[in-house]
């Protein structure tokens, strides 16, 4: 067997890792891209290059400020620990805050494409026809933006999944907690285990090959509005 | 009555009306493009919000800026077909036209499937997408979409205007229908003169967001004092009454609206009683002093000279005439009307060469 207990612990822990940033991004993610997509509002500008900065900033910065106000002195640690939950550094919980925040205009972009791409017409269409705004999302918006919510989860998942700086600056390497798959192979370099590291690293261009195949390959079939 | 008072200003546009329109039939909204006539209908429907306006129709009230009040247009019971047909193009024909239906309360629906697609013929589609529709099946279907949601008003936006001439006349003929069999009034956005004479009752003439006039269609478009009267289409439209039918001749006889006097157009055959719209154009109306009997032109009315304009162009005037109770154009030379000697009040006989039947 290639893979040790070890490997296949941090192949777990960064499937769940990368399920959950997922679907947290998906359920913030779309309010926020929602609004991108219509707002007129001033802040329009400001909003959507806060949600773009981890596509230019290296993943250190994050993790750096991210430590900061998560750590026992920063306000969001503050706030944990007045909670009575402890600081989130160095948890899972705390990865996957850190995750959410890193790929964020993974998730955020697709999905905004896709509700611009519908525009206001549909959604006038609904609302004289009596459907109320949040009926009109799940019967209309949702549907029509399938293809953007699919390529935003594909994204969101696989861009969480090859997550590094950020993770070793706020998760450490903690066995079962924080060590995930680029962590375990970083370790297997340090320790000179070139063959696990091969397997690992391997696995991770397999997947990562899949993915971006299965995501160009079903580009091709779009809806059109008519 | 429809009720209608909007004021708002975007950067370069101003739409200013306030308009009382019939609580029946067809209204047409009749302007060039920008002259606002869309936007209002947008603002009547609540998808565009007037800072200052009033909008009741019937007996609700849909929007009163001075009194905070603004009903979502997912609230009111109003249909909307738009320029193109906006299907949902993830749904099948059955499931956009049940759409609105199903968001009815059952005791509010007085427009049911078989009515409406048996009213647009579109019961053969319903298994179809939207992908695999020509314009004007779409648009049908987007009309009968809007049937089903039982509106108190049906607000129409230049549904014909994305079609081509062959299809527009494949429409038009559903629309004369929904006129006729279903008691919604209907807020009709035009800028073709064709599809407003064929259709409304009721004109209202925008021009650069300020309603120039609104009034019935005969007398509206018969009006002098308007721009509509120096078109080249420039004409009446008359509601008649079929009264005799030559067979023979294959002619119709009707009755002008409260008078005596008859036109005669070549037609099939129709029932006595039965309402006939046609439209004659200034152009096709010529004046004679005597009752010209020498003549293969048809249709001769004694008629009174009440105003004159001069036309779009120096060589020609436009005259108004009635002729027992409805008014006629006439568009002849300044120089016939000198030979003439035309003056107000003036007798004498119009010579309509064509007489078009609308429907």
């Amino acid at each position: 067997m290639p893979l040790s207990s070890a490997d296949f612990s941090a192949i777990w822990l960064t499937i769940k890792l990368a399920s959950l940033t997922t679907v947290i991004l998906l359920v913030i993610g779309t309010p926020i891209a929602l609004w991108l997509s219509r707002t007129r509002s001033w802040w329009r500008g400001p909003i959507g290059a806060v949600v773009a900065l981890p596509l230019v900033l290296p993943p250190t910065v994050i993790g750096f400020y991210l430590l900061l106000t998560m750590g026992p002195h920063g306000y969001f640690g503050q706030f944990t620990q007045w909670l009575g939950l402890g600081t989130l550094t160095f948890s899972f919980a705390g990865l996957v805050i850190g995750s959410v925040i890193y790929s964020m205009p993974f998730v955020v972009q697709p999905l905004q494409n896709a509700f611009s791409a519908i525009g206001t017409r549909p959604l006038e269409v609904a609302a004289t026809l009596r459907a109320n705004p949040w009926d009109t999302f799940f019967s209309v918006i949702l549907p029509l933006a399938r293809p953007g919510f699919i390529t935003a989860s594909i994204l969101g998942f696989a861009h969480t999944v090859g997550e590094f700086g950020v993770v070793l600056m706020i998760g450490g390497n903690i066995p079962d907690k924080t060590r995930v798959v680029s962590v375990q192979i970083y370790d297997h370099v340090e320790a000179m285990e070139y063959a696990q590291a091969h397997w690992l690293a391997g696995a991770m261009v397999v997947f990562a090959f899949l993915v971006l195949l299965a995501l160009y390959s079903s580009r091709k079939t779009k809806m059109g509005w008519s | 009555m429809i009720d209608v008072r909007l004021h708002l200003t975007y950067s370069a546009f101003a739409l200013k009306v306030d308009l009382q329109l019939p609580g029946r039939g067809v209204t047409a909204l009749y302007g060039h493009s920008g002259s606002g006539k869309t936007t209002c209908l947008r603002c009547i429907a609540g998808l565009e919000r007037a800072k200052d306006g009033f909008v009741q129709v019937n007996d609700e009230v849909w929007q009163d800026s001075r009194n905070g009040l603004f009903v979502p247009p997912h609230k009111r019971a109003l249909g909307y077909v738009f320029q193109e047909a906006s299907l949902f193009p993830h749904l099948s024909v059955r499931a956009n036209l049940e759409f609105g239906l199903k968001r009815i309360p059952r005791a509010q629906r007085r427009v049911d499937m078989a009515q409406a697609t048996e009213l647009l013929g579109i019961g053969h589609l319903l298994e179809r997408h939207p992908q695999h529709l020509s314009g004007g099946e779409r648009q049908r279907i987007g009309i009968a979409r809007a049937l089903l949601t039982s509106p108190r008003l049906l607000l129409m936006d230049e549904p014909l205007a994305a079609l081509d001439s062959q299809r527009k006349g494949e429409i038009l003929p559903y629309l004369e229908r929904l006129h006729d069999e279903l008691d919604i009034p209907v807020l009709y956005v035009s800028h073709a003169q064709d599809e407003v004479a064929r259709l409304a009752d009721h004109i209202v003439l925008l021009r650069d967001g300020q309603a120039l006039a609104s009034g019935p269609i005969g007398e509206t478009l018969a009006r002098l004092d308007l721009p509509l009267a120096l078109g080249d289409d420039a004409g009446v439209v008359i509601n008649g009454t079929v009264s005799a039918y030559d067979a023979h001749y294959q002619l119709l006889t009707l009755q002008l609206p409260g008078s005596a006097l008859q036109m005669r157009v070549a037609h099939t055959p129709l029932a006595l009683g039965k309402a006939l719209r046609v439209k004659v154009q200034a152009r096709d109306v010529s004046l004679n002093l005597q009752a010209e009997a020498h003549s293969s032109i048809l249709n001769r009315l004694p008629v009174t000279v009440t105003q004159e304009i001069a036309a779009d162009n120096s060589a020609h005037v436009l005259v108004r005439l009635d002729a027992g109770g409805t008014p006629l154009l006439a568009r002849i030379t300044r120089f016939s009307r000198d030979q003439l000697q035309l003056h107000p009040g003036q007798t004498l006989w119009a010579q309509i060469k064509a007489v078009a039947v609308l429907a």
